[in-house]
């Protein structure tokens, strides 16, 4: 299990390619771990986006937001 | 009771005539880990949860029928103008056949919403927990959502659902640490 640095929000593991796979093997592949995993219980008075922002991605706080970026098997 | 605010919670905005994302779409419509499976759970559990965390589900629930109506004007716009060939094309000929181009509670596999996708235990932390997984769910079925598309506008609706998945998550764990912690308790002594 190969991680990238602890405060991105996507994790790498290795697949085994076996030596007879039918399909080109993708040797490596990934997953997200969203910012609530670790945030336990919200503690108080978080900085907070500006509303609109806020309103925009979906959180006020920057410490529940989490991008997602297109991400197809194989390449986009 | 709700009062009803006629607008959409995120706008939703398609700028792609791409029918075969309405099938995909229908997922979170119908499917199992879809916004009325959500909705409909959380609004059942919460009679039977203690007092401290029905707020929780109460308001979660409420939301899920906004994303509902979000996912439902996507599937609209994408199916409304398209012929029986495009439908067809897209997978969509049995749903024609059986609906035209009528929205139904039904996965992309066209599998119709069934009751047994949601469970109410009675128990609050086999709930909740339930509850949590079903988030992280409808969070993954958003990311392959957005992976199958390249309509930015369409994406940019689904990254808003997709956020507010994580947000209702961590509001059902927290809500499990409420019931974990025994504040009357630890009053005694």
């Amino acid at each position: 299990m190969t991680s990238q640095a602890p405060n991105s929000q996507e994790r790498v593991y290795s697949v085994y390619v076996g030596p007879f796979d039918p399909c080109p093997p993708v040797p490596c592949k990934t997953y997200v771990v969203p910012p609530h995993l670790f945030l336990g219980f919200q503690p108080p008075n978080l900085p907070q986006f500006n509303l609109t922002e806020a309103l925009r991605i979906g959180t006020l706080w920057p410490a529940l937001y989490s991008t997602y970026t297109p991400h197809i098997r194989g390449g986009n | 009771m709700w009062v009803y605010e006629k607008k959409l919670q995120y706008p939703v905005r398609v700028c792609k005539c791409d029918v075969r994302m309405a099938k995909y779409l229908i997922e979170q419509y119908g499917g199992a880990d879809g916004e009325l499976a959500a909705a409909l759970r959380y609004m059942n559990q919460r009679y039977t949860i203690p007092g401290k965390v029905i707020g929780v589900l109460n308001d979660i629930s409420t939301e899920e029928l906004a994303h509902l109506e979000m996912i439902a004007t996507m599937v609209y716009k994408l199916t409304k103008d398209a012929t029986v060939q495009q439908l067809e094309e897209a997978g969509l000929g049995a749903h024609y056949v059986n609906h035209d181009s009528a929205l139904y509670y039904e996965n992309a596999g066209g599998v119709p919403w069934t009751a047994a996708y949601i469970q109410a235990k009675g128990d609050p932390i086999a709930d909740l927990y339930e509850d949590i997984a079903a988030e992280e769910k409808a969070r993954a079925t958003y990311q392959w959502l957005i992976n199958m598309t390249d309509d930015v506008d369409l994406q940019d609706s689904l990254k808003f659902l997709r956020e507010r998945e994580i947000v209702h998550s961590q509001r059902f764990r927290e809500a499990v640490e409420i019931l974990k912690e025994d504040r009357e308790y630890k009053r005694v002594f």
